[in-house]
């Protein structure tokens, strides 16, 4: 069993269209939708976790992309700028799976973005804006 | 043995000067006691880094040709104090561009302001001046716009008139709704608690009755080098105080300035607070002379024996009620939980304490390299705790 976190972009003329439901149907999936939206420009993006067999989660990807469906790991979506991070940890109070944490020894903030599940709260919180998104 | 800052000096010229943190100091005296220490070190090194709101710069931009007395200015489209002499000015850290949104929608961004501008131009990068003018027959230049940079200006001073606030509430929300506060996100019911001090390393923590410091006091301000102009605005010394004379409540403050010049993007970032607006974080330093046994032992602070108000962000600081739901160690802040009405409340910080130890840690290397002498205040900052201490056979 593996646990995966996934950007799906799908496109415009994807958007309409019973994608998701497929990966339970036929590559018995499990899914939890993180966040899922319309762009203004009417393309999808959705942020999923999938737990399922590593071979199934092969397929997953295959048929995704057969659908146009471009796949982002999830490690590269919230960023955090190295340079303007001042490890205050203002973030550490709001961030709802403890992906920023105070290391209480150096009480320098850690970002573990594997536990990041991109609700991007931090973005807006961090006062240097140092937490960035990049879909 | 007592000593003066005059021997200390010699000490620093000499290279034989012992300085340590207000961190390291803890643990030296607690094994060889407060007497010991004050014979063996000379100074101790304190820091602090967070939002300070009541920061700003004072900027000489150099005259135009033709001249121009300045009567509205811009940088980079955040209005800039100009009601002092023709090309003065003062630009505020939390001063907003005309255009932003503020909060019309709630909760608003506020993602740049005067205390970007500092930033900014600290960092090198050029920021955009527009100033007008009505015209006079001595300053007849109406318009001026051009790109600034700091070291372009003829002279540039980061001034604020309160800073370095000693101790601070830790703010909760006791409401049922999300708050958007200087002290950050507050979620309902006491969903989180944020403090903003450096605790034991706090400046003004580790000298409670301002033994040493006072104006002239030189620090390290923004990266650079400052001078405590005297007690800040808001400066309450007069609170309730634990058995070693640390406040219970906010309480002293500083104003201090120092030559933007020599300052550090590092030490002075532009920041914003959502739905509240923006500031300046500021990075800051005080050098605490070790004169006597007593001046260490108030040194040797640390975080379990200083204690934060809780105050809820939510009725009784906007109603001004004063109300105080409790007090906690910085012990137990820095644990990242503390107990309120029962219940365990996330705690987060908004000041940063890896930064307050590396400001310490550069004040100490500057003292032991011979590049910082300790300056000797013409006034400590006012304290009855002290003054009535030294009345009651203290030493004088």
């Amino acid at each position: 069993m593996i646990r995966r976190r996934v950007v799906l972009h799908f496109p415009h003329e994807q958007v309409d269209k019973p994608i998701v439901s497929r990966l339970v149907r036929d590559f018995e999936m499990d899914f939890n939708i993180l966040k899922a939206q319309i762009t203004p420009r009417e393309e999808g993006l959705m942020v999923l976790e999938l737990v399922g067999e590593e071979s199934n989660f092969q397929r997953c990807l295959r048929y995704l992309e057969e659908q146009k469906v471009t796949i982002q790991p999830l490690s590269q979506d919230v960023r955090r700028n190295e340079e303007r991070c001042t490890h205050c940890g203002a973030c550490t109070g709001i961030c709802p799976t403890n992906a920023l944490r105070l290391d209480r020894e150096s009480m320098e903030v850690v970002f573990d973005d594997e536990s990041c599940v991109a609700c991007e709260l931090c973005v807006r919180i961090c006062p240097p804006r140092a937490m960035e998104i990049h879909y | 043995m007592a000593k003066t800052i005059a021997e200390i000096n010699e000490k620093i010229r000499e290279g034989r000067v012992v300085v340590v943190t207000a961190e390291e100091v803890i643990d030296l005296v607690e094994k060889e006691g407060a007497e010991a220490v004050a014979e063996k070190v000379d100074v101790i090194t304190t820091g602090t880094f967070g939002p300070m709101c009541s920061s700003g710069a004072f900027l000489n931009l150099g005259h135009s040709k033709p001249r121009i007395k300045i009567h509205r200015a811009w940088l980079n489209g955040v209005p800039a104090y100009a009601g002092i002499a023709a090309v003065d000015l003062y630009i505020g850290a939390t001063e907003l561009p005309e255009s932003d949104p503020l909060n019309e929608v709630f909760p608003g961004e506020f993602r740049y302001g005067g205390g970007h501008v500092i930033e900014d131009l600290v960092a090198g990068r050029r920021v955009r001046l527009e100033a007008t003018a009505y015209g006079t027959d001595c300053y007849p230049n109406r318009r001026w716009e051009r790109d600034i940079s700091l070291e372009e200006l003829p002279y540039a001073f980061l001034f604020n008139p309160r800073n370095c606030y000693q101790n601070y509430n830790v703010a909760v929300n006791l409401s049922d709704r999300v708050i958007y506060t200087y002290m950050g996100m507050l979620r309902p019911e006491l969903g989180n608690a944020n403090y903003c001090s450096a605790g034991q390393l706090s400046p003004l923590l580790n000298d409670p009755c301002f033994r040493t410091i006072g104006t002239g006091t030189r620090i390290f301000l923004g990266g650079g080098i400052g001078y405590v102009m005297g007690y800040g605005t808001q400066h309450n010394p007069e609170v309730p105080r634990t058995p070693r004379g640390a406040p219970r409540l906010p309480s002293g403050t500083l104003a201090v300035m120092g030559d933007l010049k020599g300052m550090s993007p590092r030490f002075l970032v532009g920041s914003s607070f959502l739905g509240y607006g923006c500031t300046l974080s500021v990075g800051l330093g005080i050098p605490i002379p070790v004169l006597d046994g007593e001046v260490a032992r108030a040194a040797a602070v640390r975080d379990a024996e200083l204690f934060a108000p809780v105050v809820d962000y939510s009725h009784d600081y906007p109603q001004g009620t004063g109300r105080v739901l409790g007090e906690v160690s910085y012990a137990q802040l820095k644990s990242g939980k503390i107990i309120l009405e029962g219940k365990e409340v996330p705690t987060a910080p908004l000041s940063s304490y890896p930064r307050a130890r590396e400001i310490a840690g550069i004040l100490k290397r500057w003292i032991e390299e011979g590049s910082f002498l300790l300056t000797e205040p013409v006034e400590l900052l006012p304290c009855p705790a002290r003054d009535s201490s030294r009345e009651g056979g203290g030493r004088g």
